[in-house]
Formats: structure tokens, sequence, C-alpha cells
């Protein structure tokens, strides 16, 4: 079943198309990364599946209804989206931070429950940040607050995670940890679509790619299939040696 | 929480009894009370229910608004430097209030007076938003308020500068600097009802400033719509802070520090800074009233001008901090 979806989505930043004529489905149990170049439009395809931008033409779906048909409590709910650099305003302790996330199901009114509690405890053990929970939210390092954003997008318990670069700050063993946290993420009812730049990460982890450049979706596929020396060459503009097998790997030699 | 609430709560009670117990005349307190209760119009019971209860009833009112409405921009705007003054409600009321005794009061007493404020507030409020257009960002919404705060200003002086009499021009700058004093009950009720509407636009938005702290489209991600979110907080400043700068007067300071002073205190969570706000508010304005009683000077001082006196200092040390933070 297809958890979410665009059809021929065109996005607009001002008057420019950041995004052009864009279809993509994301099914159940999928992890899919979004591939591409600087400036390719992945993370304005992004936001607007997650209702932040409203296409110009062409529509997004969620679980099979147009995104805008939602309550915006029950989208809230159906789907996180995890920013590529979203501000901090106020120095939140982590876990007051974390527990943000727990923001659509609660009223107004509601204190946090045992339930909620107990959901910030595991997502905080999952991203590593049980040590962090009472450190100042804005003193933390680029990765360390890279996690802790993770940790509060997953708080939500959503269907479909939207998660915009949550590795590129991260040193080697919480890629990995972060890259598992997604895989088991995306699992039976769930799905995550994740905007990566570390194609070997992306193609050891990801069921599918999907590739972007100056806003078109131009491939979509099994990693073996999205990445190819010539793909490389013409949109990435490298010369590159990949290897396939258990641990995928995308070396750049030179620029061409 | 509670180890913040009950002694803010506390603090308050005990200013508002000092606020009744305090002025020119000493009376006792307990016989007012008595006659009141009796119906006997003695000197204690008209002193204490016509004097000194619309005062300190005013006080509390007032400078609830002005904590919780500071607080409540702060959190909207996610700036510690917003007050309610920024988007021009304040200068908004005091300007119409002024055009209000100038022009209407002598025939049509002050009844209209928080309707006045109200409507200058709201129309400011308006102004700012329409300069600022509909997808505009903070620093633009701040310019927009500081445009609109220095046309309030000039046409403030423009009146002044055109008063008929030097007499007329006292009036008006006494009423701008901010006073409780020689109030009704007959005020107090007319600032009553906008000052709760407001307030009640404000209930429950907590959570949703809460979320703001990720910035609005994170916020608009966890489902927060954040265009209606701004709409309810200025509507609501513009009614409270209308009504209560109508019946006092500019008093500054307190929408700025007070939310600022007691942020620490509730792990910068600017949902629960609203009620705490709204209670360290009304304790400092009952506070500078019980001062400005108890300093002896030839003209009655202004509580606006205390707090005042006392905010600049705080401003200053406010710049230091954000220096050394920055450095």
């Amino acid at each position: 079943m297809s958890l979410i979806s665009c059809q021929n989505a065109t996005i607009k930043l001002g008057e420019t198309p950041v995004v052009k004529d864009a279809s993509l489905q994301i099914s159940a149990g999928e992890l899919v990364g979004l591939i591409g170049p600087n400036g390719a439009g992945k993370s304005t395809l992004l936001a607007a599946l997650a209702g932040i931008h409203t296409p110009s033409a062409g529509n997004v779906q969620l679980q099979g209804r147009a995104l805008q048909d939602h309550p915006a409590e029950q989208r809230a709910r159906a789907l996180a989206w995890l920013a590529q650099s979203g501000p901090i305003n106020w120095p939140l302790s982590v876990e007051r931070l974390v527990a943000l996330g727990r923001t659509p199901h609660r009223s107004s009114w509601q204190q946090a429950s045992s339930e909620d509690a107990a959901i910030i405890e595991r997502v905080l053990a999952e991203t590593d940040c049980l040590a962090l929970r009472d450190r100042i939210a804005n003193t933390l390092s680029g990765g360390e607050r890279a996690r802790v954003l993770l940790a509060r997008a997953l708080a939500g318990e959503p269907t479909v995670l939207l998660a915009d670069e949550p590795i590129a700050a991260l040193d080697f063993s919480h890629q990995l940890q972060t890259m598992e946290l997604l895989r088991n993420f995306a699992n039976g009812h769930r799905s995550c679509l994740v905007v990566l730049h570390d194609l070997s990460l992306a193609a050891r982890y990801c069921d599918r790619l999907i590739l972007m450049d100056e806003g078109l979706v131009v491939s979509t596929g099994a990693p073996q299939e999205v990445l190819s020396k010539d793909t490389l060459r013409t949109i990435y503009g490298v010369e590159a040696e990949i290897t396939l097998g258990e641990f995928p790997s995308v070396l750049a030699k030179h620029r061409v | 929480m509670k180890a913040l609430f009950v002694p803010l709560s506390v603090l308050l009670g005990l200013l508002f009894f000092l606020s009744l117990s305090i002025g020119p005349e000493s009376i006792s307190l307990w016989q007012g009370v008595l006659d009141i209760g009796a119906g006997n119009e003695t000197i204690q019971a008209v002193i204490l229910s016509e004097i000194r209860l619309p005062r300190a009833l005013i006080g509390v009112f007032a400078g609830a608004t002005l904590g919780l409405c500071g607080a409540a921009m702060q959190g909207l705007l996610r700036n510690p430097l917003a007050s309610p003054g920024l988007v021009g409600s304040s200068s908004g009321a005091a300007l119409f209030a002024i055009v209000y005794l100038y022009f209407f009061a002598g025939s049509a007493g002050t009844a209209w007076l928080p309707a006045a404020g109200m409507l200058g507030a709201l129309l400011a409020t308006l102004l700012v938003y329409a300069l600022a257009g509909r997808q505009s960002s903070i620093t633009t919404l701040i310019l927009a308020g500081v445009a609109i705060n220095a046309l309030a200003t000039a046409l403030m002086s423009l009146l002044l500068n055109l008063a008929p009499s030097p007499y007329a021009v006292r009036e008006l700058v006494l009423w701008t600097l901010g006073d409780l004093s020689d109030r009704s009950m007959h005020d107090f009720w007319l600032m009553l009802v906008p000052t709760l509407m407001g307030w009640a636009l404000l209930i429950g938005i907590g959570a949703k400033l809460n979320a703001l702290t990720l910035g609005e489209q994170t916020a608009t991600s966890l489902g927060i719509n954040t265009r209606h979110l701004r709409w309810r907080i200025f509507i609501a400043v513009a009614l409270a802070i209308g009504a209560c700068v109508a019946t006092t007067g500019m008093i500054g300071f307190i929408g700025l520090a007070i939310p600022h002073l007691l942020r620490p205190l509730v792990g910068h969570d600017p949902g629960r800074l609203l009620p705490a706000a709204a209670l360290g508010g009304a304790s400092l304005l009952l506070a500078a009233d019980v001062v400005v009683r108890l300093v002896p000077t030839n003209e009655p001082l202004k509580v606006g001008v205390v707090t005042a006196l006392v905010g600049a200092p705080f401003f200053l040390s406010l710049v230091m901090r954000s220096r050394k933070e920055y450095l």
C-alpha cells in the first residue's frame, strides 16, 4: 500500500520552480533514499510531502488521501518531518525538546502521561541520547543536535518519517546506528524517506533510491539500478568507482 | 511547577493586602471591611472600597496583562526583546486614548476610553500586519512595529504641541506616564471585560508556543496553524493591552522584563511561562505602586515612571549579558 506519494508535483519557492513535475510513491515497509546533487530540489520536495510547501501543480497524497484533506493534527500524528537545519529558539533541556514531538498526541491541557514518558525514554535510547537528556539543547555539538532532533521526530511515533540529511553531521558509529534505526523503523506498516549524500550508505541500507537533478526526478529503482558510473558522471560530474555486494561503496575519484 | 506558582501567588496576595493598607490616610482595614459588610458609609469603608480597592484591582489586572502579553509575544516571535509594545498595540492605544481625552472626554465622559484604547491597539496591530505582509518574517514584523510606534509617538507629540492650554498639556503628559491613582471601580469594570476577553484568547496556546521553539516550519509539521496562532495572539494583545493602556496609561518595562526574568525558572518553557508571567507582572506592578506611595515627593510619583527607571538599568544588563554571549 502506498503510504505517501505525489503526482506531477511542481513546487515554487517565490517565482522559481524548484521541483518540476515530480512523481513518487513510497509503500509501507520501505526505506527510500532521496539523492541528488546540491540544489536538486530534494529538501523542497520532502517539505512539500510534509505539507510545509503547497505544490502549485500536482498533488500529494498521504495514506491514499489528499494531504490537505487530512486535519492538521491527524496529519501530524501520521507524519513526522525532520528539517535539515531547524532552529532551537529557547535553551530547553534535551528531554523537554524531544517531548515536543508528542505535541500532536496531546491536547493543550494534558500533562505528559506515563505513556509519553516511556516513548521519550525509548527514542532517547534508540538515538543514543540518554546521556544528553539534561543538557541544554542549543549547547550541543552539531552531531549531538542532529541525533536529538531525530529523537524528537521519532517521539511522535509517526507512520511516515521524512528525514532531511539526518546523518550528515554524525560520526561513523552514529551514522551506522542511525541508518540501522531507520532501517528498523521502516518495517511492516511504516516507511521512511530519507535525504542522503553518502551514496555508499544509501546503497547499503535503502530498498530503493530516488535520484533528483535540477528539480526533476531522474530515476528511481533499486540502488544497483540507480547508481551507475554513467549516472554519476552525468548527474554528479564525477568519475566514480562502484562496488556492490554486502558493503557497497561509491568512491568518487575525480571530477570530470 | 508548584515550586514557583505557590510562592508567586502568595507574593501577589501579600502585595494586594499591602496595596490596600497603604495610603495618605491610615485606616483600619478590618474596620473598613466590617463597615462595608454592614453597609455603613464610614470614612474607612469609602476609602477602602472607592479609592484603594479599584487601585489594587486595576494594578493586578493591568500588571498580569502586561506580563502575560509580554510572554505571549516573546513566545510567538521567539525573541526575548519582544514586548506588547513591539507590534504597536501600546502606542496605538495611548494615541487613541489621548485623542479621545482631547476631543471627546468633555462631552462624552470617560466611559468610552477603554474602547478607544482597544480600537487604537487593534488599528495599530492591523497596520503593522498589513505593512509586514502576509508571509512576513519576524524581522519585517519588528521593523513594521518600529515604524508604526514612531508614527503613533509623532502624532501624540503633535497633539501635545497643538494643545490649547499648558494645563491641557500637563494633563495629557501626566496621563501618558502611566498611573493607577484616582481610578474608580467604574474604571475597573470598564477595563475588565476586554481584558478577560484577551486572556481567554490566550488560553491553551502554551503547547503551540512550545512547538514554535523548533521554528515555524517544524511547528507546522506538528499540526500547528502558525498563521492562525499569530492572529489569535495579536488580537488578544490588542484587546487586553488596549483596555489596560486606556485605563492606566503606558506602563513600560513589565511586559519586557517579567517574562525575561521568570523564563529560567520555568525551564525556558514558553507555555509554562504564560501563567508565571501573569502572576509576576501583577506582583511587580502592585509593588511599584506601593513604592510610589511610600516615597515622599512633592508631586505624587507616577508608577510608570518608577517601572521605567528600574527598566533602563535592567535593559543595560541585558545588553551586557548578550554581549558576553556573543563574544
